[in-house]
């Protein structure tokens, strides 16, 4: 079923009761040519363009819940290319031009708003660094502004200044980052896959990866063993356990990440601006609600819940830069689960078993990236190599030390980012 | 989180610093070759349950610390000095 707004029109006079779920909710079938293990952001956009790019149909998704209730639901939806480092750059430029036709695309609106968002930087040392990091972004064909203190009252007048300890010394602007609507991501993207033949099997949790003489060769799962001749794990936070039932470690620690909203309020932050002198960043939801975060808790987690030392963090970090944020209402906090590796990027590549794909990594990043994971992986699993954008992804690069890509600059090592 | 350094006693989680898996006091011989030590290095089991890690109570007692804690609740279940876990 298309959707368009005569469709809406028509449907309003009938009451509403033409329209038809999104997907359909099929028992697993005995054998797939490609098992996707995740149903979140990435999983359900690799099984999309692998149906529509590569005529791949013969796929699953399993998810042991229900579909797009992990990060991919829990995120602060920030979506930007502002990478500094090859590897990096080239494929968030491509997945923001994937986000920028993606509701066309999917006939979905995943409410895709290129609000600007605006780095600020508190000292000379630090315009330096976000100078340099505008340059990469323009020599890789995005958009950034160098803003002076002037600028940035401008578009942000009611921000703190004169602040004693952390003056604002301006800000870096990339005039095409904003934010999209997480939970649309999802569905649209398994409205996609579905409606072009790819089963959506929910419920279903991969307990065990077959392997015979170092080949992938099915999953056992909670509703029973699925035969396939490629696997891909594509399950974020879980990367670590669902890679130990092919008896495999990984270089990924499981980190928390909180968020959080305050009560609905009348349109007041009209970008996405993070302070660069502590951990905090915002932007307003389409319902009004203030959206903010800060950094991980750093110790290992799957609770998918933080503890109080961040939130006073974050709270503190946000009076400084925005006193006024003091009048909102803090409504609700959660935490996700965060696949860190040691510098901070994500891995897009073949395991060392033939037929088993890595899809991991993704760290606090990884909503932005939803598009172009996707399409960089369907492109491995169809064709066995890397999508050119994604080349950089490399399991190895931790062993070798060839390729390492740590835009903090701090070291490729656990518990850094 | 609060954690009960064996020296110092019950204190707020905010006091330490987790580093890491306790499989990090288990150190490779410098000659154990490239794929042993990127193991060390980079590999983890990131075990979703209870997990032994290493902890340092940098604003205490400065100590290296085993905290057997559960990842999925965040209870510390025992603290032990970590010099005693490497003997
Ligand atoms: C608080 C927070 C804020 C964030 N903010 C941003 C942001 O502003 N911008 C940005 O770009 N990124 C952000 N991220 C990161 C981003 O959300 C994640 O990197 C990304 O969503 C991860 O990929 P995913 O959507 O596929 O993960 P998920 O949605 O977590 O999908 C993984 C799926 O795998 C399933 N699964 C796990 N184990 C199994 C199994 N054994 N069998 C079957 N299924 C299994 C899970 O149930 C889950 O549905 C944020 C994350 C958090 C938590
Ligand atoms: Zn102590």
């Amino acid at each position: 079923m298309r959707y368009n707004a005569l469709k809406i029109l028509k449907e309003g006079l009938i009451g509403n009761r033409g329209w038809r779920p999104a997907w359909r909710t099929p028992d697993p079938r005995p054998e797939y040519d490609v098992v996707i293990i995740g149903g979140g952001g990435h999983g359900l956009s690799t099984a999309y363009y692998l149906a529509k790019e590569h005529g791949l149909t013969n796929v699953a998704v399993l998810e042991k819940g229900r579909l797009g209730l992990g990060n991919v639901g829990r995120n602060t939806t920030i979506v930007r290319a502002n990478y500094f480092l090859p590897g990096n750059s080239e494929f968030y430029s491509m997945s923001l031009k994937l986000w920028e036709g993606l509701s066309a695309d999917l006939n979905y609106n995943v409410m895709h708003s290129q609000r600007g968002l605006i780095n600020l930087f508190h000292s000379d040392g630090q315009r330096d660094a976000f100078a340099r990091r505008g340059n990469a972004m323009i020599n890789q064909g995005d958009d950034a502004v160098l803003l002076d203190r002037e600028g940035v009252r401008e578009m942000l007048p009611y921000l703190d200044f004169e602040q004693g300890r952390f003056p604002i010394f301006g800000g870096l602007y990339h005039p095409r980052g904003g934010s999209a609507r997480h939970d649309a991501v999802a569905w649209g993207y398994a409205r996609g896959a579905d409606s072009r033949g790819v089963d959506l099997v929910q419920n279903c949790e991969v307990t065990g990866i077959d392997v015979e003489g170092g080949r992938v060769t099915g999953v056992q799962t909670t509703r029973g063993a699925i035969r396939a001749k490629k696997v891909a794990i594509v399950t974020a936070g879980r990367s670590g356990q669902v890679a130990a039932l092919a008896g495999l470690r990984l270089p990924i620690e499981s980190h928390v990440l909180q968020a959080f909203v305050t009560e609905g309020l009348k349109p007041v932050i009209d970008h996405v601006i993070s302070f660069g002198m502590g951990h905090f960043y915002i932007s307003q939801s389409d319902k009004g609600g203030l959206v903010f975060g800060g950094d991980l808790d750093f110790y290992p987690s799957y609770a998918q819940r933080g503890n109080l030392p961040m939130v006073e963090h974050v709270m503190e970090a946000g009076m400084t830069l925005m006193p006024m944020i003091g009048k909102a209402k803090v409504l609700r906090s959660w935490g996700g689960i965060m696949d860190m590796t040691p510098d901070g990027s994500p891995i897009i590549d073949k395991a060392p078993i033939d037929g088993l794909y890595l899809d991991c990594g993704w760290c606090y990043g990884g909503f932005k990236a939803v598009p172009g994971s996707g399409f960089a992986l369907a492109h491995l699993i169809a064709q066995d190599r890397p999508h050119a954008d994604a080349a950089g992804f490399r399991l190895d690069r931790f062993r070798t030390g060839v390729g390492l890509m740590d835009e903090e600059g701090t070291g490729a090592q656990h518990n850094l980012h | 989180m609060r954690v009960a350094c064996p020296l110092c006693g019950d204190r707020d989680s905010r006091e330490f610093t987790p580093v890491g898996g306790a499989e990090l006091v288990a150190r490779p011989a410098p000659e154990a070759g490239a794929e042993a030590w990127d193991d060390y290095l980079h590999n983890r089991v990131n075990a979703c349950g209870p997990s032994q890690e290493l902890w340092y109570h940098g604003a205490g007692c400065a100590s290296w610390l085993v905290v057997e804690r559960d990842t999925a609740s965040h209870e510390v279940l025992g603290v032990t000095l970590a010099r005693e876990v490497a003997r």
